[in-house]
Formats: structure tokens, C-alpha cells, sequence
């Protein structure tokens, strides 16, 4: 039942998009100019394209997220758990959080979290 | 308390008696399209006036006055506005993912917004995952930013990208991990059942110091995450124009825009539903006529009233605070929140392990 709910709020969303799209073609205007088709950019013709190889200084902090996040997604059965288990749940938790913190510093340490 | 599900099952058995046996299901689930989609306009547009009145108080100023009564209808003629503007073709664009990025935006927001219990028997989708879900779908937003500043090759948008990006994936993090740290206590992913559990009292008092911490921490993290000031940088203008969606027009920016006000309910209802117990009255144990008279309010205005709260600190945030560079807020993400937030998993481990609360 859940499952075929989920699918209705998915075909829901893609019907507003599609519905509202096809409203706004119908009534908007339609005029033709050839500056209007140029980005937006500072007025000046724009200078190159935006597809380039550029310094991307994300993309350690993106690394560093995917290794939290998949932290996450194995925390959350135990996390359902803890009441169960017990004290154990504490002493297992702490060896896993312990390994991942050390990741941190170490990322730390190694100026990966400064932004350069 | 009043239980929506009597309405449900009376619209249920009254179609059954009106329609031949197979037409029965696909017009329920029409129905309960058409009301998300009822309910998500007319929300986004509440909210959209709600912004711009608290604005206006923040400034000394009335905000809009002049369409309807005190500019209740203010709104509903700027959506209207915006729906017959046309729809520029920019020439130098990757046109497939420049029109697919808006749907994946609205996607991610319609489907957060699915799971939220609004009140006693008025939710949609119940997963016994529920939480995890709602994490889930809510950052397949992020997919939808990056595809539009860089499918718009427009240096500005790409920059906007870039940083939304970043900020987004990173606050993600805080938000898992407080998220985490609540069902711990709970012991439930499903929305539902967390909400049920509250009834002797909120998760914030039963949970005490672990609660209000992960509580802090979720709303500075909830605002990074729908991009709001002060950490609305992708989108600050006086740098970056108007940051990943500055190449779209008409309703294709109207998409963003909604997004992003449904974006901070859906923050902000599941921080209520979390923290502050969901559509549950207040009770206090020993207090029975306080507690009757507090069961007397229906749910729904108890749900309403917690996420208007909420919404209202959200934007204080924004007239309270400078907005952040880009290293500060990588710095208070990775260098402060982060810690203090396994820390307090620990805490809230301790807590729950040796029966430390309520």
C-alpha cells in the first residue's frame, strides 16, 4: 500500500510540473530577439563556455561527506536497536565512532577542512 | 481529539457504494493527489506571504497591503503573474538537463512533503523507514541544483552550483546525524509511531540536554540546507547574480522558488514532528484539566501552530545574521557541528542506555 502511495506522490509531482508547464505555454507571449537568447552573464558578449575544467575546492569536502554519510546509513539499523541491546550498543558504537573521529582529525590535521 | 481517519474511511465506503468494484482504488489515489497538490499550493503561497509580511515587520515597513484584504491575495496574483510569463530558449544551454533539473527539484519536495503526519489519521506515505525516507528524497534536491547551474553554462550559475552543492551535501550531514541521534530515543524510523510516543510529553523535554542540542543543531542546519540566510550564498545576489538559477525564467524559476519555500516547511515539520511532538497537545503528567483542555485543540492546529513557530525562528535567522563566506560556513559545518554532533550521539546513547530521562 505504502509503495503504490509513493508512486502516486511521485506521478502527483511530475503532473504539477508537467500541468503547470503546459498552462504557462499556453497563455505566456512569445517574442523573438537574438540577444535574449545570450547568458546572463555582465551585459559584454559572454567569453567562453562554462563547460572548462576549473579548480574545484569542494571536492575534498565532497569526499569527506560520502565517508560520513555511508557512517550514517550503517548507524541508522543500530540506532532502531539501542534499547534492546543494551550497554553493548554503547561499547560497539564507541569503537565505530572512535575509528571515524580519528578520520576527522586526520583530515584536520592534514589541513583538508581548510578552505583554500 | 478529532481523527481524521473517520473522514478517510467515510469517503472510502461511500465511493465503494457509488462505483463498481475496480474503480474504487484508482480514484482514491486521484484524490489523494489532488489534495498534496491542493495543499502544496496553498501552503507555498501562505508561506510565500508569511515571508514577506514577517520581512516587513523585521523593517518597520507593512509589506504588501493592496491586493485583498491586508494583501492576502498577493500572493496568488504573483503565481498567476509569473504563469504568463514567457519561457525563454537560452541558446548555449544542454537543453534536455536544463528542463529535467526543475522536475527533480519538485520531485524531491512533493515527495518530503508526502511523509509528513499532519495530524491524527492525515498522512499519506507511512514507511516504517520513514525518517530515513524523508532523508532519502529530501537530498535528491541537491542532484536538481547542480543540474541547473551546470546544464545553464552561465559562469554565474555554475559558481551558485558549486557552493550550493557543497553547503547542501555538508549540512546534510548535521541533519543526518541529529536525525539519528532522535531515534535513538525513539527507537522507531516510522513517522507515525514516533509521533505516538510523544504523547506522555515531547521528545525536547523527555530527552532533555542530548534533545535541545541535536534541536540547535538541526535548525542551524536546516536553514543551510534550504539555502536561507545567512547562509544563502549560492544565491547571493550582489556576487553571483542569482546564483544556479539565474538563466530561467517564468515558471521554470517559479519551480525553484516553491521549492525552496516547501523545502523549509518540510524542515520545519520535521523538526515539530522530531523535537516538539508532532501534531500531540502539550500534556504535563499529573495535570489532568490542563491536559483535557489542551486534547480540546485539534491536532491540526497544533501541527500548524508548532511549523508557523518554527518557520518564524527561520526567518529571524535570516534579518538577525550576516551572510557567512564560503569558509566560514564550511568551517562551522566541519569544525563545529560535526563534532559536537557525534559527541552528542554518544550523549544520547548514554542517556537512553542507562534510562537517564524522563
Amino acid at each position: 500500500m505504502n509503495l503504490a502511495l509513493f508512486v502516486v506522490v511521485l506521478l502527483t509531482a511530475i503532473a504539477l510540473v508537467a500541468i503547470v508547464l503546459i498552462l504557462s505555454n499556453l497563455l505566456a507571449p512569445r517574442s523573438f530577439n537574438k540577444q535574449k537568447g545570450e547568458a546572463y552573464e555582465c551585459g559584454i558578449p559572454t567569453r567562453g563556455r562554462s563547460w572548462m575544467q576549473f579548480k574545484v575546492g569542494y571536492y575534498l569536502f565532497a569526499i569527506l561527506f560520502l565517508m560520513f554519510d555511508v557512517e550514517a546509513v550503517f548507524l541508522f539499523p543500530w540506532a532502531v536497536t539501542v534499547r534492546e541491546v543494551g550497554v553493548m550498543a554503547l561499547v560497539n558504537v564507541i569503537f565505530f565512532l572512535v575509528i571515524l573521529i580519528l578520520g576527522l582529525a586526520y583530515a584536520w590535521k592534514k589541513g583538508a577542512l581548510e578552505w583554500k | 481529539m478529532f481523527d481524521f481517519s473517520v473522514v478517510t474511511e467515510w469517503v472510502d465506503e461511500g465511493l465503494r457504494s457509488w462505483l463498481p468494484e475496480g474503480w474504487v482504488l484508482p480514484v482514491e489515489f486521484f484524490l489523494i493527489g489532488l489534495c498534496l497538490l491542493v495543499a502544496y499550493a496553498i501552503i507555498a503561497l501562505v508561506l510565500i506571504l508569511y515571508e514577506r509580511k514577517v520581512c516587513a515587520a523585521f523593517q518597520c515597513r507593512l509589506g504588501p497591503n493592496r491586493v485583498g484584504p491586508w494583501g492576502v491575495t498577493q500572493s496568488v496574483a504573483d503565481m498567476l503573474k509569473m504563469l504568463t510569463k514567457e519561457l525563454i530558449k537560452i541558446n548555449h544551454v544542454d537543453r534536455f538537463l536544463f528542463n529535467l533539473a526543475p522536475f527533480i527539484v519538485i520531485i524531491s519536495s512533493v515527495l518530503a512533503f508526502g511523509c509528513i503526519p499532519f495530524a491524527k489519521g492525515l498522512e499519506i506515505i507511512d514507511f516504517n523507514v520513514g525518517v530515513f525516507f524523508l532523508l532519502a528524497v529530501s537530498s535528491i534536491g541537491i542532484v536538481g541544483v547542480l543540474l541547473a547551474g551546470w546544464s545553464s553554462n552561465n559562469k554565474y550559475s555554475l559558481i551558485g552550483a558549486m557552493r550550493s552543492g557543497a553547503q547542501m551535501i555538508s549540512y546534510e550531514l548535521s541533519i543526518g546525524l541529529t536525525i539519528l541521534t532522535m531515534v535513538v530515543f525513539s527507537g522507531s524510523m516510522q513517522l507515525s509511531t514516533i509521533v505516538e510516543s510523544q504523547a506522555e510529553g515531547w521528545f525536547i523535554f523527555r530527552a532533555h540536554v542530548p534533545a535541545v542540542i541535536a534541536f540547535v543543531i538541526y535548525l542551524i542546519a536546516g536553514t543551510a540546507e534550504t539555502n536561507r540566510g545567512p547562509f544563502d550564498l549560492p544565491e547571493a545576489d550582489s556576487e553571483l547574480t542569482a546564483g544556479y538559477h539565474t538563466e530561467y525564467s517564468g515558471m521554470h524559476f517559479g519551480f525553484f522558488y516553491l521549492a525552496e519555500y516547501l523545502n523549509m516547511f518540510v524542515v520545519a515539520s520535521v523538526a515539530a514532528t522530531l523535537f516538539l511532538g508532532g501534531w500531540m497537545p502539550l500534556h504535563i503528567p499529573g495535570w489532568d484539566a490542563f491536559n483535557a483542555a489542551m486534547d480540546w485543540i485539534p491536532s491540526i492546529f497544533w501541527f500548524i501552530g508548532k511549523v508557523a513557530v518554527l518557520i518564524f525562528v527561520i526567518m529571524w535567522f535570516k534579518w538577525t545574521f550576516p551572510r557567512l563566506r564560503i569558509d566560514q560556513l564550511l568551517r562551522l559545518e566541519w569544525k563545529y557541528l560535526l563534532p559536537i554532533n557525534l559527541l552528542n550521539l554518544l550523549l544520547m546513547v548514554v542517556v537512553v542506555v542507562f534510562g537517564l530521562h524522563f
